[in-house]
């Protein structure tokens, strides 16, 4: 599992092989961090916004991306892609506000916004007088 | 292969450097791969290479690629003496100024691939589609390398 959290190990902890060998194809993804969110990206060409599943429990996240591949009525002479569904966790840091998850799928990429509470955000202190 | 892996794992955790814990991810992942994605892995030392499929039918080669992320502008294709070029760039965009990049393992920059077709093509017919960040380009045979039924006539 990949680990998305606001702490001084950014490294993380990743362990994929879970996921591929029960039979996913392991999406590769970018994390950015900014001020107010962390904003992942998730490759899942083919994927229609019908065929994702994006599934939180506690603080585990699920993005998986069921998809049709094949030509219809074609036969395959040579394949380089994989046949196989999308599948990628990961272990949500508490400072993610989890009731606020948005995400939006736009050729093939997933986008997920995973605001931060509000605790954590900084903040500017106005000084009065 | 898992084994190596799980030898590896301790020599690469020494570093805190985000770039070699990505590195040491692709070779899991090389190593976790079946066969038929070996190639694919090999864009870690080659630079991006998307995957191509291509299928056939009664009337047409059929090819498929996988974009994801792209601009329909961005992508160029090609077909030349019975080899098809599929080329182009992604563009990396910020997210915004305050952006700090978490992870990072998605390519971006310039692509080219190139397929030899299996049969004669009509270039001039071809018809391209980019959807769902999949790319598929139909290249209707020439009527010479389309099958034909031939009646035979018992009297």
């Amino acid at each position: 599992m990949t680990t998305i959290a606001h702490t001084e190990n950014r490294a993380g902890q990743t362990n994929n092989v879970s996921a591929n060998e029960r039979g996913y194809f392991v999406p590769k993804v970018n994390i950015v961090e900014t001020k107010d969110s962390f904003i992942l990206e998730a490759e899942m060409p083919g994927v229609t916004k019908e065929g994702l599943e994006v599934r939180l429990e506690g603080n585990e996240l699920s993005i998986v991306g069921g998809r049709e591949t094949g030509v219809p009525g074609a036969e395959p002479v040579y394949r380089e892609s994989s046949p196989r569904d999308f599948r990628r966790e990961f272990v949500l840091d508490p400072s993610i506000d989890t009731a606020k998850l948005s995400a939006t799928i736009e050729q093939g990429v997933l986008t997920l916004t995973l605001p931060k509470t509000e605790k954590v955000k900084p903040r500017k202190i106005q000084v009065t007088d | 292969m898992k084994l190596i892996r799980r030898q590896n794992a301790d020599l690469w955790n020494w570093s805190p450097v985000d770039q070699l814990s990505t590195l040491r991810e692709e070779i899991n992942r090389l190593f976790d791969s079946p066969f038929g994605e070996l190639t694919r892995r090999m864009e870690l030392f080659n630079g991006w290479a998307p995957p191509l499929d291509l299928y056939e039918d009664k009337d047409n080669l059929v090819v498929k690629a996988e974009l994801p992320g792209m601009k329909r502008e961005e992508i160029e294709i090609s077909v030349h003496d019975g080899t098809l070029t599929i080329s182009g760039e992604r563009k990396y965009e910020e997210k915004s100024q305050d952006a700090e990049p978490y992870r990072s393992e998605r390519f971006f920059g310039r692509f080219h691939r190139t397929l030899a077709l299996t049969k004669p093509v009509q270039p001039d017919k071809a018809k391209a589609t980019y959807k769902d960040g999949i790319l598929t380009v139909v290249l209707p045979k020439t009527e010479e390398a389309k099958p034909k039924q031939i009646q035979v006539n018992v009297s």
